[in-house]
């Protein structure tokens, strides 16, 4: 399917970078998580 | 509204399976760039939904000049940031795409360079917002968002006839596209249009909820007691 | 309506006085430029060799980078004056229009980098043993036009600067990407004179550039000197 390591390339590129994006979405959100809960401890 | 969430993300995800079926499997060769052609079809809708969501950003900044609403504030934010993230992959598979077709990793194309100049200017944005002090920021950024916003038509105008006197390669070719090559672009813009709905979505509630929790902060060392800290 | 046109008027000019009255006396800013411009048009020298034919492609784009150089330096210090004094709160509060305070700190700064622009130009012609072919007067259009340019924008990235931390850095770095489109401009400009080519293009274009942003910065100054 894919011959071309181009084409692999770029297809594996575009999909690092939005999961990389996403990766420090869901480490912010845990992070929130954390605060929250230290907030509503206190 | 929360239910509907996981709901779209499966369906995004199976339409970005099948759009990405017809990239690799449906759509038909190119006959002279071959499979590599293939990248086209992730390369140019990235561009199309950066630029939509960058004209978001100006609309957004815009509303909140005049409306002074804290949410047109955070999506012009959002915006801006998932923007900068679809222009870097259409930066990335652009020279991925021009080394095996050209022989050379950048060329001062019309589109290449303006993308470039567009990301820069964003980039500039999310660093105004990232280095301001938290009381001032939407509204300087708003600002800065409605000038770089004004400076695009002159990006284009400025390379567009700096290429004229200066030819370069162009990239993604020009003339008329086959229907069926047309019709598995469209169905690719279509997908990552949804998914970069979604991530706006989780990125606004992300911001949404970090500003609740900093005016959390903040109101409670307005009212703690120091004298019931053990 | 007249009462505060020429309010304005007056307002833009009495700044702009006392501004350059400031500058002449103090001198400092204008000997650290001046030397600067002169280190600038050295180090490039050295940089690009300027030998005959290559220099005269690339002449345009070395002086309009040493110019930007010069005019950030300049820039950066724009308010460090009024922040030193808190100048910028007693604005805040009179009934001064807030644009005659930005019209004059921008025409402050194109006298004062026009002036570097002028004492640099002649050590760049007598390095890179310049000549112009083409119409030598536009190439005085090119430089108060596309100095302009940088003068509008970098006067208000300026003011937005002061509210940031890494205030010296900020600066340049929301100036440049916006200023690509005239700085292209420029550049092309100029090189197409010295080869003797008309710049017209070039030049319709940095003027509509030069009014959009000029309008948009004047429109937007009050929300950025007020917000606070």
């Amino acid at each position: 399917m894919i011959t071309n390591g181009y084409l692999f390339a770029a297809y594996a590129a575009t999909w690092i970078i939005h999961i990389a994006y996403l990766g420090t979405l869901v480490r912010r959100y845990s992070r929130l998580k954390r605060e929250i809960e230290d907030l509503k401890r206190k | 509204m929360k239910r509907a969430f996981p709901i779209l993300g499966i369906l995004t995800a199976i339409l970005l399976s099948y759009a990405l079926y017809l990239a690799l499997v449906g759509a038909p060769t190119e006959q002279t760039m071959g499979d590599v052609q293939r990248i086209f079809y992730y390369h140019v809708p990235s561009a199309w939904t950066a630029f939509i969501l960058f004209f978001a950003n100006f609309g957004a900044s815009v509303y909140y000049l005049i409306k002074r609403c804290p949410k047109a504030d955070i999506v012009a934010l959002v915006s801006a940031e998932v923007g900068v993230v679809f222009c870097t992959v259409v930066l990335v598979t652009g020279p991925i795409w021009a080394r095996p077709v050209w022989g050379i990793w950048w060329t001062w194309d019309m589109r290449l360079t303006s993308t470039l100049v567009l990301w820069l200017i964003y980039v500039s944005y999310l660093f105004l917002r990232r280095f301001s002090s938290s009381g001032q920021t939407p509204l300087l950024a708003a600002a800065l968002a409605v000038l770089g916003a004004l400076c695009v038509p002159f990006v284009y105008f400025s390379i567009w006839f700096f290429r004229t006197q200066h030819p370069q390669p162009v990239m993604g070719g020009g003339g008329s596209i086959d229907p069926r090559m047309l019709h598995v672009l469209l169905i690719n813009w279509l997908a990552f249009s949804c998914f970069a709905f979604l991530v706006c979505w989780s990125r606004y509630r992300l911001e949404t909820l970090q500003r609740e929790v900093d005016e959390a902060h903040a109101f409670r060392s307005l009212t703690d007691d120091p004298r019931s800290n053990r | 309506m007249t009462q505060s046109r020429s309010t304005t008027r007056g307002i833009t000019l009495a700044t702009l006085w006392k501004d350059l009255r400031l500058e002449w006396r103090s001198k400092d800013a204008i000997n650290s430029m001046l030397f600067f411009s002169l280190l600038v048009v050295v180090v490039f020298s050295f940089s690009f060799d300027p030998s005959a034919e290559e220099s005269r492609q690339i002449a345009g784009g070395l002086i309009w980078v040493a110019f930007l150089f010069a005019a950030v330096v300049a820039l950066n210090q724009t308010w460090a004056r009024e922040l030193r004094n808190q100048v910028l709160d007693a604005y805040r509060v009179s009934p001064a229009p807030p644009n005659s305070l930005f019209l004059a700190k921008v025409f402050g700064n194109f006298i004062f980098v026009i002036v570097l622009e002028a004492l640099m130009t002649p050590l760049f012609i007598v390095f890179y043993r310049l000549r112009t072919i083409g119409p030598a007067w536009q190439l005085l259009l090119v430089a108060a036009v596309g100095t302009w340019a940088l003068v509008v924008n970098g006067t208000f990235f300026a003011a937005m600067s002061i509210r940031t931390r890494s205030r010296e850095i900020m600066l340049p770095l929301l100036l440049f990407p916006i200023s690509i489109p005239a700085i292209v401009a420029m550049v092309q400009a100029t090189t197409s004179i010295l080869n003797g080519e008309g710049a017209r293009f070039w030049i319709v274009l940095l003027v509509t550039y030069d009014l959009v942003f000029t309008t948009t910065c004047l429109l937007l100054f009050e929300t950025v000197l007020s917000a606070e």
